[in-house]
C-alpha cells in the first residue's frame, strides 16, 4: 500500500513541480490584477494579429501533416519501396533538429541570394509556415505507423475478397482502426505547431502586427517589460492546447476504450 | 470450378510453388493437406488472387482471372485468425460484402439474418468480434464469406487457431454445411484427420509440389510414395517396408513367418491401445489393437510376442 501511494505522490509531485506549478503561476500572474487588465492585453490589435497568424499556422501545417502523415504511414508499412528504410528515418528529422537549425536552412534557402530565393518566403508567411509544417511533421506519421502494423492486413485482405476496392477498404476498414491514432497525432502536430518558436523566430523577421506569431508576441512583449501582455497571451497559448486536448477526449466514443 | 494450371511462386529464394497445377471439381470439397512450407496457404491464396503467380494461370467457372483482383473473383475467403473487423458489430461484419455491393437494404436484412441464422450467431449480431469466442469469431468468418454468394470457397487453416473440440465441431458443421450449399470449397490444412474427415478429395502438398491427389480412403490404402504414407497415418518403417500400426499382428507363439520383438509399453487411447514394441534387431515399432485382443493376449511391457504384418507396403 504504501508502495503504490508513494509511486502515486512521486508521479504527481513530479508533474506538479514541472507542469503544474510553472502553468498555475503564470495563471495567477495573469490575473493578478483581474480579469478585464487581461482582456485588454489580449485584444490589442498586435495580440489579435499575432493569434490569427498562430491559427492560420496551425490551420495549414495540422491539415497538410495529417494527410501527410497517414499516407506517409500507409507507405511505410504497407509497401515495400526502395528507400523505405531511409523515408522512415528521416521522417524523425525534425524531432532530432533543433529548430534553429530548421529557421537558418529555411533562411539560406528562400533568402536573398538562396537557391530559391526572391519568393517573398522568408520575413513573411510563407516562411512561418514551411517551419511550422517542418517542425510538426513526424507526430502523426509516428502514432500511425505503430498502429497501422499492429492491425496487420488480414482485414484488409479481408475486404478485397469481399468485393471492396483500394478506396472502401481504406475507409471502411483502415480508418476505422487508425483514427484515433491520427486524432492523437493531431492533438501533438497542433500543440508542437502552436508552441513553435526557433523556426518560426529565424524566418519571420518578428515585425510585430505582422510576422508575429502568438509565441513571438509573448517574448516581444515579455521584453518590453509588459507582463501582464506576456502572461495573459501565454495563458491563450495554453487555453487553445488544452481545449484541443478536452476536445480529442470528449469526442473519443466509450468503446474504445475497451 | 477451380483450374490452377503450372503455378510457380517465390519468395525472394525461396520456391513456394514449383509448377503446380491443380483441378476442383465443382461443388466439390477438396483439401489441401500438407506440412508447414508446403505451398498449400500459397496455392489458396494465389486462387483468391491475394498472391500474385510469377507463372501459370488460375481460371474460375472456365474464366482466366490469373489478371483479376480478388474484389472481381468472387471468391469467398476465411481466415486463421478470422480477420474480423474489429471496429464493426457481427451484424455489419456479415453485412459488409453487400452493403459494398449497395444492395437494397430490405434485401441485405434478410440475407444477413440468414446467415447468422445459419451459423447460429443470431443472437449474438449485436455484439463486437472482440466479446465473441474463437469459434463464434470464426464462424461469423464464414458468414461474412457466404455472404456475397462466392462461386467458391477458400478456407486458409480456419480452425488452426481453436482448441481440439471446437475445431471436431466446426468440422462436422462445415461438412453439413457444404452438403446443403454445394459451394465449391478448398480448405487448407496441415492435419490429416479433418483432411481426411472433411474433405470428398485431398491434395497432398510437400515441398511447393504435389504428392498426390485422391479420395481420403484411396489416399490411405493407396499412397503414391512415402512421404504420403507416412502423412496421411501413423507408419512403422522398417528398411524400405512400411506397415500401418493396425496392420501389425501379434502372436504369442513364432509361427516360422514371425519376428520375435518384446512389448515396451502400452497406451491405453480409449478403445485403442497402442502397443509400443522393439524387435530383436533393435528396431522399434508400435501396433494398434483392440482393448478386447490387449486383453485376449494378456499383454504386459516385458513380454515377449511375435510380429506378423498383415499387409505392407514398399515403394520402388
Amino acid at each position: 500500500m504504501i508502495g503504490r501511494y508513494g509511486v502515486r505522490f512521486a508521479a504527481l509531485g513530479y508533474l506538479g513541480l514541472l507542469l503544474g506549478f510553472p502553468v498555475g503561476y503564470v495563471f495567477w500572474r495573469t490575473f493578478r490584477h483581474g480579469f478585464w487588465p487581461a482582456w485588454h492585453a489580449v485584444t490589442t490589435p498586435d495580440a489579435l494579429h499575432a493569434l490569427k497568424v498562430t491559427l492560420i499556422l496551425a490551420g495549414i501545417a495540422v491539415p497538410a501533416n495529417t494527410i501527410f502523415g497517414v499516407l506517409a504511414g500507409l507507405a511505410i508499412v504497407r509497401y515495400r519501396f526502395r528507400g523505405a528504410g531511409v523515408f522512415n528515418a528521416v521522417v524523425d528529422l525534425p524531432l532530432a533538429l533543433s529548430p534553429v537549425v530548421v529557421g537558418l536552412a529555411l533562411l539560406l534557402l528562400y533568402g536573398r541570394g538562396g537557391w530559391l530565393g526572391g519568393h517573398n518566403v522568408v520575413f513573411a508567411l510563407p516562411g512561418m509556415v514551411l517551419a511550422t509544417m517542418f517542425v510538426s511533421l513526424p507526430f502523426v506519421v509516428r502514432e500511425v505507423v505503430p498502429v497501422l502494423r499492429e492491425i496487420g492486413t488480414e482485414q484488409e485482405q479481408a475486404a478485397s475478397t469481399l468485393g471492396a476496392n483500394a478506396w472502401q477498404t481504406f475507409w471502411r476498414v483502415t480508418w476505422p482502426a487508425i483514427r484515433w491514432a491520427t486524432a492523437y497525432g493531431v492533438v501533438l502536430t497542433t500543440a508542437r505547431a502552436l508552441g513553435e518558436f526557433g523556426a518560426v523566430s529565424v524566418v519571420s523577421g518578428r515585425l510585430a502586427g505582422q510576422t508575429e506569431s502568438l509565441t513571438l508576441y509573448v517574448q516581444d512583449r515579455y521584453q518590453s517589460f509588459d507582463e501582464v501582455g506576456a502572461y495573459a497571451a501565454a495563458v491563450v497559448l495554453a487555453l487553445i492546447a488544452v481545449t484541443t486536448l478536452v476536445l480529442m477526449t470528449a469526442l473519443k466514443p466509450k468503446e474504445e476504450t475497451r | 470450378m477451380i483450374e490452377a494450371r503450372s503455378i510457380v511462386k517465390r519468395f525472394g529464394d525461396f520456391t513456394a510453388l514449383d509448377d503446380v497445377t491443380v483441378e476442383v471439381a465443382e461443388g466439390s470439397l477438396t483439401a489441401l493437406l500438407g506440412p508447414s512450407g508446403s505451398g498449400k496457404s500459397t496455392l489458396l491464396r494465389v486462387i483468391a488472387g491475394l498472391e500474385r503467380p510469377d507463372a501459370g494461370n488460375v481460371c474460375l467457372d472456365g474464366v482466366d482471372v490469373t489478371n483479376v483482383p480478388p474484389q472481381q473473383r468472387g471468391v469467398g475467403f476465411v481466415f486463421q485468425h478470422y480477420a474480423a473487423f474489429k471496429h464493426m458489430t457481427v451484424w455489419d461484419n456479415v453485412a459488409f460484402g453487400l452493403t459494398i455491393r449497395r444492395r437494397p437494404r430490405g434485401e441485405v436484412k434478410q440475407r444477413v439474418a440468414e446467415l447468422l441464422e445459419l451459423v447460429q450467431l443470431s443472437r449474438l449480431a449485436k455484439r463486437y468480434p472482440a466479446q465473441l469466442s474463437g469459434g463464434q469469431r470464426q464462424r461469423m468468418g464464414l458468414a461474412r464469406a457466404l455472404a456475397v454468394d462466392p462461386k467458391v470457397l477458400l478456407l486458409d487453416e480456419p480452425f488452426g487457431a481453436l482448441d481440439a473440440r471446437v475445431r471436431k465441431e466446426l468440422r462436422v458443421w462445415l461438412r453439413r454445411l457444404h452438403d446443403e450449399t454445394h459451394t465449391t470449397t478448398v480448405i487448407v490444412t496441415h492435419d490429416q484427420e479433418e483432411a481426411m474427415d472433411v474433405a470428398d478429395n485431398v491434395v497432398v502438398m510437400n515441398g511447393g509440389h504435389i504428392e498426390q491427389i485422391a479420395p481420403p480412403r484411396e489416399l490411405y490404402d493407396h499412397p503414391a510414395n512415402e512421404f504420403v504414407m507416412s502423412f496421411v497415418g501413423p507408419v512403422n518403417q522398417l528398411g524400405d517396408t512400411f506397415i500401418r500400426p493396425h496392420d501389425v499382428e501379434l502372436l504369442l507363439e513364432p509361427n516360422g513367418a514371425t519376428q520375435e520383438a518384446m512389448v515396451q509399453r502400452l497406451v491405453h487411447l480409449g478403445f485403442e491401445v497402442r502397443v509400443e514394441l522393439v524387435r530383436d534387431d533393435g528396431e522399434v515399432l508400435s501396433a494398434q489393437l483392440t482393448r478386447e485382443q490387449v486383453e485376449s493376449l494378456e499383454l504386459q511391457p516385458g513380454q515377449i510376442v511375435y510380429v506378423r504384418p498383415t499387409r505392407q507396403t514398399v515403394f520402388s
